[in-house]
């Protein structure tokens, strides 16, 4: 067993042990944690797969931002177990609908060379890195569906401004502009006045 | 070096490639760690300064082992675990803050062939791997079980997902000017352009031209360091010591370790972009290492210099800067620099 076996290996099982207690960690933060580390563990196997792009992409995007916002929220909630677990078997044929239909849908990717599918073959220059190759594809061949990507992006980011958004606002704030550019003259008046006698 | 290399290979054979990085880690992680002893004594000589006092002057000439004993002071405490807090994170949180701020030191070029993984996506791997420096601090507030270490996670994670929106901008405008995201080429595509061809190649560096994308990149970088005036995290004043107020001896010194380490690698980072890293500012000078030290702590010099002038941001201005002020500058300054590149007057070819 050489190497990169070995190193595989060792990060599929750190992978399916942290996947199988992100479902089964009765803390929520805990399980917000291993999801964290199998997404490590995840770049980690697709750097091994020579995709250095996707794998730090990955941890940039999900381990950088999306799960510190989560765990932010996953913090502040107010999660009550028992009444979570009540509902467990009403969800259980749901979730295990949903399970299947991925599994079959992995399993026809996976399996397309079984089924006799030609796949579409990665066609890289040799001497240009992953991440060249991919901004070159990006920009070149698919630039209209990235194009339509990020404008469907750009909708469902308003779309999110535009629900929590609660119209003006009501109650009495300090305007940061003003207070930056208050001067002395604008808050003290000095006067002059002749000294009083009685 | 070629010796070197036969001695290392006749003794541990075929493991010498892994021992050979292990001792470059080593070469860099020890100077790292001597480098952020100093920094908190220069901290307090220079804030003392500035503040007419003498600072630490007792512990050897002019205070010279001042952090050696701060340091074992710290090592021989006890580390008290709050009773109600969640034991293991309480535990991992330090270590997971000072992990980042170690890994990124590896793709950081010290000169053109001084680097220990010269890697193609080396800025991508920065930006992923600071990135992470966040969870320390979220984890020890939430498993301190205290609300003040839970207010600064709380402040500190916003803080630094805001700021390293407008940093990933403007590295994003060095990326697009140097057409690569490796370091070592960043650095290079700086000593070319009309003013390096007159020996004048300071100017050719990438603060210039994209001045307004080094002053967001110097700012957010403070504010990604927890540093005055954005150290709302720890706000001594409203929140105690925030996310660090039930830490003690190791454990807290971890986290100190990790702040000085940032600020460490955010003054390389600063000086790799936008100042030229070892190139010498001008041509009849030799480019070496010690160029890239000098830039280096003059950053270091100017973050002490904030905290000693500058009052702590309140939180909303604070986010107010983050996103009102210096998204849009970045934005609009990116497009100012595609068209800039796409016009006639394009001067990075």
């Amino acid at each position: 067993m050489d190497f990169q076996t070995l190193v595989f290996f060792f990060l599929s099982a750190i992978l399916i042990v942290a996947s199988l207690r992100v479902i089964t960690a009765r803390n929520p933060v805990h399980a917000a944690l291993f999801l964290i580390l199998a997404f490590f563990t995840c770049g980690g196997i697709w750097a091994l797969l020579q995709a250095e792009f996707l794998a730090i992409a990955l941890i940039l995007v999900y381990v950088g931002a999306v799960m510190v916002l989560f765990l932010f929220v996953v913090m502040m909630l107010d999660i009550n177990l028992d009444r979570i677990r009540q509902g467990f078997w009403n969800y259980l044929p749901l979730g295990a609908v949903l399970g299947i239909l991925m599994v079959l849908e992995m399993g026809m990717v996976l399996g397309s060379k079984y089924f006799q599918v030609p796949a579409a073959d990665a066609m890289i220059p040799a001497g240009i890195s992953n991440t060249k190759a991919i901004g070159a594809l990006m920009f070149t061949d698919y630039v209209y569906p990235f194009e339509l990507a990020s404008i469907v992006l750009l909708v469902g980011m308003i779309a999110a401004i535009v629900l929590t958004h609660r119209g003006p606002k009501k109650s009495k704030y300090t305007n940061p502009n003003e207070q930056v550019f208050v001067k002395a003259k604008d808050r003290i008046r000095v006067l002059q006045m002749p000294v009083e006698k009685d | 070096m070629d010796a070197l290399m036969n001695f290392g290979t006749g003794i541990f054979g075929g493991v010498w490639p892994a021992v050979w990085t292990l001792i470059k880690i080593v070469l860099i992680v020890a100077p790292l760690m001597l480098g952020v002893a100093y920094l908190t004594l220069a901290e307090r000589k220079v804030i003392g300064f500035m503040q007419v006092r003498i600072g630490p002057n007792r512990v050897g000439p002019w205070g010279l082992i001042q952090p050696i004993a701060d340091g074992l002071k710290l090592l021989l405490k006890e580390i008290i675990v709050p009773s109600s807090a969640n034991k293991a994170i309480f535990i991992i949180a330090p270590m997971l803050a000072i992990a980042p701020a170690l890994a990124a030191w590896a793709v950081i070029p010290f000169t053109d062939t001084l680097v220990l993984a010269n890697i193609d996506a080396s800025l991508l791997y920065i930006m992923a791997i600071t990135s992470m420096g966040v969870y320390g601090i979220i984890l020890a507030g939430w498993a301190s079980n205290s609300k003040y270490a839970f207010l600064g996670a709380m402040r500190s994670a916003a803080q630094m997902v805001s700021y390293e929106i407008a940093m990933g901008f403007s590295l994003i405008c060095v990326l697009m000017v140097s057409n690569s995201l490796n370091l070592v080429e960043i650095v290079n595509a700086q000593n070319s352009g009309r003013f390096a061809d007159y020996g004048l190649t300071f100017l050719s560096w990438n603060w210039l031209p994209l001045w307004p994308m080094f002053l967001v990149y110097l700012i957010s970088g403070t504010a990604e360091l927890n540093r005055a005036p954005f150290d709302v995290a720890e706000g001594e004043s409203e929140i105690v010591a925030g996310f660090h107020v039930e830490y003690s001896g190791m454990a807290f010194a971890l986290f100190f370790l990790a702040e000085y380490a940032n600020m460490i690698l955010v003054s390389a980072l600063t000086s790799i972009m936008f100042l030229g890293g070892w190139l010498s500012p001008v041509g009849f000078l030799p480019d070496g290492i010690l160029w890239l030290f000098a830039k280096m702590s003059c950053i270091l010099f100017l973050y002490l210099w904030f905290r000693a002038t500058f009052p702590r941001y309140r939180y909303d201005q604070l986010m107010r800067l983050g996103w009102k002020v210096f998204l849009p500058i970045c934005l609009v300054w990116l497009v100012v620099v595609g068209v800039w590149m796409m016009s006639p007057l394009n001067i990075w070819k």
